[in-house]
């Protein structure tokens, strides 16, 4: 099948198959664990992390509160430097300057830089509709797309895959998309990335036109920062005659000596280094070096509509090293399909309702995704309280209230399936500010303590299907108190 | 639609979601306190080198060290052990550094291509500063480094770090000295991917080997 | 010092044991514990949930209860969590939205003077050693409100390591969550049991007796779910733990498959 994100059925049921699947829960504990030890290290090396971390949130809400205006400026300085800056409202537009860009080359093919916001666009998909070819280059991205797969993750896409799950895609597919995999590929990884080298290099050495997307945009100087470890970056942003790159307009910082906080941060909350092998900076075009040509695509694509939600804005400071992925334990047993976009994990659980809006039972059911553990927060580099936008979020779901969609103010109203619960919930919240009733409730419990099953029926098996039910006991606190101590606290509703 | 009226849409409504920020603050109203480290640790310069040395070496980067004088033998015998004959070298490093190196030299030019790039064995190069708490080289295109795709097509890079003057000890020590004019590449050991398993493997698609000298003494006069 | 017993609706209607031991320790150690009757739920099930405006009531509600009171203390780490972390936020939140009955003022100095028990016992009365009594294998399991948004560090476990006769076991994997998170074990039932498959596999293979948390919750769930894979490891409060000593023990760990309530009478 070829990967689309369309029609994903709600995080809970496909959650439900994906933690069945014992080859996925495997590949992801070995991989996620592996990471986060190595990313402890990293970062207990820097001693003033917790400084760099609320600085780079501090920049990061500076930029988002003043966003026209950075905005603007690096509209200005990329200008100056050469380059030429596109506005594209929505996915479609995105791709439709693209496209148009490329067919303007004579290009019918592209490599690609591994880039987040082209996979939210849908680029690739549009670029074929074209007639044009893109080529992703980073080895996870070029298993997903030899496999006719979807990413699970933002930084290693093809988490979900095995090495010898890997082998049998390059075995059976490269040769599809060129040249063909060595004979007796082995499962060993540099034997894999050996293939992947071999398979790409005519690509690169051929391109005339590359996309990227970028880490960081300098408004103050117009250099764009992309962030890597393999090389096809570098390749990608060097050797063609066109660059185009789509950015995110959270992605703009505002001054140089801001990247000497994000530097510190990105490398070790992602991959967990103390820097990553390869960073490009590139501001504008550069005589005799690099891209003659080169085109910024400033994307919105729902982030003004993010930013106009003064909690959820604060999801757009995020920097994209998927370190909340890696000490998520409900993204550990989902998997990143589970999603349904191309930001699984914590901040996809954030992210994609306020980009997409709440638009479908997906879009719903993604603040609930969490057992708001909080481990996500503490691993943020930007501290994002990830926790504290899911619970915003999900009264948006359940009681609905203002939301911005497309750039227009609405009110949306309370999502259907919840009317069951809000009853509940109406009805705890009555009987916890009435003690005297919530009393009867519990007595009623105790004196029918015989009667209670192991196993619920009904909706309650969804509690029960897993778990015993405790002992409800003879008597509540409540009574115990007052038959013990009674009179020593004070009156109010005890009688 | 035209880009224009998107841009202002865009803009428009960047505008309107920001309601909420009083219309009198400045960017700079927004406080970012700049009160973590310039740099991590007390050190000499020589235990900064030493630093940068193990760094290098950890992420898989093969070090170097020699004085000024000893540098030309050095890089002769590193490109003679690699069995290199072409070697791509830009257009202003020392005439001094390979004048005893039996190798072809393919000096960087607009008008070389990237299929004869990727015939040569090894490039050589100086950098713009190295920095010792990430094992980071960083160039800058500079006369001895030249152009980007030189450093990343061959699979073999030497590069010559002056100890006296180019080594920094930190991220923001090397940006602030660092021109965002100029194209600037990071480099921090072999190309490397962790995309299986998460599982690190030296050498994809830059250069599989990359070798570090650090020169004491000033080898410009070469 | 006039101090509060904050029991919370799990303790109060499925695990009194829990509070009875609280009240057990406290006053052994020399404090008088007063349990004002208007108390009730925190409201974290409500506001996680997504109806922030149905815990109001609730705010408002904690703030006259414990008026009076120099120390509020709560033996769930969630739910002073719930009370510390987010009732602030939500007064000022009601308060900016125009319903002025809850009182930011009233409900952030009682959320300020909230404690979770081992907070309370640790930074207010100062003690590590209180004296318990506790002749079982114990594997402790941080619990994620208290361990990251109370912060309550290495306190529960100090408090283990003085208990006379208790040995401790090294839970792997500590800090990952259980895979409780409220109505989450409800509305991702896949995953939530999930997760508390994984943690119950650890917390067996310690081969401890008991497994000990700040919350009843959580260990609703991770009880629930040993009960059900026939795991020989109880489910056990850490104030239970705290509250027995050698003249007064604990009851005896039942046996798997026996049920809590046999241990009620235990501590007073």
């Amino acid at each position: 099948m070829t990967g689309t994100y369309l029609g994903m059925p709600s995080f809970p049921r496909a959650a439900e198959t994906s933690t069945r699947d014992v080859r996925l829960r495997a590949n992801l504990r070995r991989a996620t664990g592996t990471i986060r030890a190595k990313r402890d290290r990293a970062v207990a090396e820097l001693d003033d992390w917790a400084r760099l971390r609320a600085a780079g949130a501090a920049v990061k809400d500076r930029t988002l509160r003043h966003l026209d205006h950075y905005l603007v400026q690096l509209e200005e300085s990329v200008t100056r430097a050469g380059g030429t800056v596109h506005w594209a409202a929505d996915a479609a537009e995105a791709n439709r300057i693209v496209t148009g860009l490329v067919l303007a080359t004579g290009e019918r093919e592209v490599v690609k830089v591994k880039s987040m916001a082209t996979q939210e666009t849908g680029l690739n998909g549009a670029l074929a509709a074209a007639g044009i070819r893109a080529y992703e280059t980073d080895l996870a991205e070029l298993i997903v797309q030899l496999g006719g797969d979807l990413p699970s993750h933002i930084l290693v896409p093809a988490i979900h895959r095995n090495r010898s799950e890997i082998r049998d895609i390059f075995r059976s597919r490269m040769a599809d998309w060129g040249l063909p995999a060595p004979e007796g590929l082995t499962d060993s990884p540099a034997d894999l990335a050996e293939a992947a080298r071999l398979h790409l290099r005519e690509k690169f050495l051929r391109a005339k036109v590359a996309v990227s997307g970028a880490n960081f945009a300098v408004a103050e100087t117009g250099t764009l920062v992309v962030v890597e470890s393999e090389g096809n970056g570098r390749m990608c942003l060097t050797l063609p005659e066109t660059l185009i790159s789509v950015v995110g307009i959270e992605k703009v910082v505002p001054t140089w000596q801001d990247l000497e906080i994000f530097l510190q941060l990105l490398p070790r909350s992602s991959t967990a280094e103390r820097m990553n092998p390869y960073t490009s900076m590139w501001t504008g075009t550069t005589d005799g070096d690099g891209p003659r040509t080169f085109h910024l695509v400033l994307l919105d694509n729902g982030r003004t509509d993010t930013l106009a939600d003064t909690i959820g804005r604060r999801a757009l400071r995020c920097i994209r090293c998927s370190a909340c992925l890696n000490v998520c334990p409900v993204y550990e047993r989902a998997g990143g399909h589970a999603y349904g976009s191309p930001y699984p994990g914590p901040i996809g659980a954030v992210l994609t309702p306020q980009l997409r809006g709440l638009a479908s039972p997906l879009e719903e059911s993604l603040p609930f995704a969490s057992t708001l553990c909080g481990a996500c927060f503490e691993a943020c580099p930007v501290a994002i309280d990830i926790p504290e936008i899911l619970v915003h979020l999900r009264e948006r779901v359940v009681e609905g209230g203002p939301v911005t969609v497309r750039g227009t103010r609405t009110v949306i109203k309370p999502a259907k399936r919840h009317g069951t619960e809000r009853a509940v919930m109406r009805a705890a919240s009555w009987a916890f500010d009435h003690p005297r009733a919530l009393r009867r409730g519990q007595r009623l419990l105790a004196r029918t303590r015989g009667l209670h099953p192991r196993r619920l029926p009904g909706p309650g098996r969804t509690w029960s299907d897993s778990r015993d039910l405790p002992d409800i006991p003879p008597e509540s606190f409540r009574d115990w108190w007052d038959r013990t101590r009674g009179g020593t606290g004070r009156a109010g509703g005890t009688s | 639609m035209s880009g224009d009226s998107s841009r202002k849409r865009i803009l428009g409504r960047v505008r309107r979601a920001l309601r909420d920020v009083p219309a009198s603050e400045q960017p700079a109203d927004h406080p970012v306190a700049r009160d973590y480290a310039e740099k991590h640790g007390e050190r000499s310069h020589a235990a900064t080198v030493g630093l940068l040395a193990e760094n290098l070496a950890d992420y898989r980067a093969l070090v170097h060290r020699t004085n000024a004088p000893g540098l030309p033998a050095l890089l002769t015998r590193l490109l003679l052990e690699r069995g290199a004959r072409r070697v791509a070298v830009p257009a202003g490093l020392p005439a001094g550094w390979l004048a005893a190196a039996p190798a072809e030299l393919l000096v960087d030019s607009p008008a070389l291509t990237s299929h004869e790039l990727d015939s040569v064995d090894s490039v050589v190069t100086g950098c713009a500063l190295a920095i010792a708490e990430t094992g980071t080289v960083v160039l800058d295109a500079g006369p001895d480094q030249g152009s980007r795709r030189l450093t990343l097509v061959p699979d073999h890079h030497i590069c010559v770090v002056r100890t006296g003057d180019q080594v920094v000890d930190s991220v923001p020590q090397a940006v602030r000295r660092l021109s965002p004019e100029r194209p600037l590449t990071w480099i921090s050991g072999p190309s490397a991917t962790s995309d299986i398993e998460l599982e690190r493997v030296e050498g994809v698609h830059g250069p599989r080997t990359l070798e570090v000298v650090l020169v004491t003494g000033d080898p410009r006069e070469l | 010092m006039r101090v509060g017993l904050f029991v919370t609706c799990v303790n109060d209607t499925l695990y009194p044991h829990t509070g009875r031991a609280a009240i057990t320790l406290l006053e052994r150690l020399g404090v008088h514990v007063d349990f004002p009757a208007e108390q009730s739920c925190c409201g974290q099930p409500l506001f996680n949930s997504g109806y922030r405006h149905r815990t109001e009531p609730l705010l408002r509600r904690y703030a006259t209860a414990f008026r009076d009171h120099d120390y509020i203390v709560t033996p769930s780490g969630s739910c002073a969590a719930m009370v510390r972390d987010n009732y602030p936020r939500i007064a000022a939140k009601a308060a900016a939205e125009g319903r002025d009955a809850v009182v930011p003022r009233a409900v952030t100095e009682a959320a300020a003077r909230t404690y979770e028990l081992t907070e309370f016992l640790i930074d207010i009365l100062g003690v590590t050693d209180v004296g318990a009594y506790y002749p079982h294998t114990v594997t402790y399991h941080p619990t994620c409100h208290g361990l990251r948004m109370l912060g309550l560090g290495d306190r529960p476990r100090r408090l283990l390591e003085h208990v006379e006769g208790l040995e401790l076991r090294e839970l792997p994997g500590a800090e990952e969550c259980c895979g409780f998170g409220g109505t989450f074990a409800v509305k991702n039932p896949a995953v939530s049991a999930a997760m508390g498959a994984d943690k119950a596999r650890a917390v067996t293979a310690t081969g401890a007796g008991a497994v000990c948390t700040v919350d009843n919750s959580c260990l609703l769930h991770l009880g629930g779910i040993l009960a059900r894979e026939g795991s020989p490891v109880r489910p056990v409060h850490i104030a239970e733990i705290l509250a027995g000593t050698k003249d007064d023990p604990a009851p005896p760990l039942p046996a798997p498959g026996t049920t809590r309530t046999a241990r009620t009478g235990g501590a007073r």
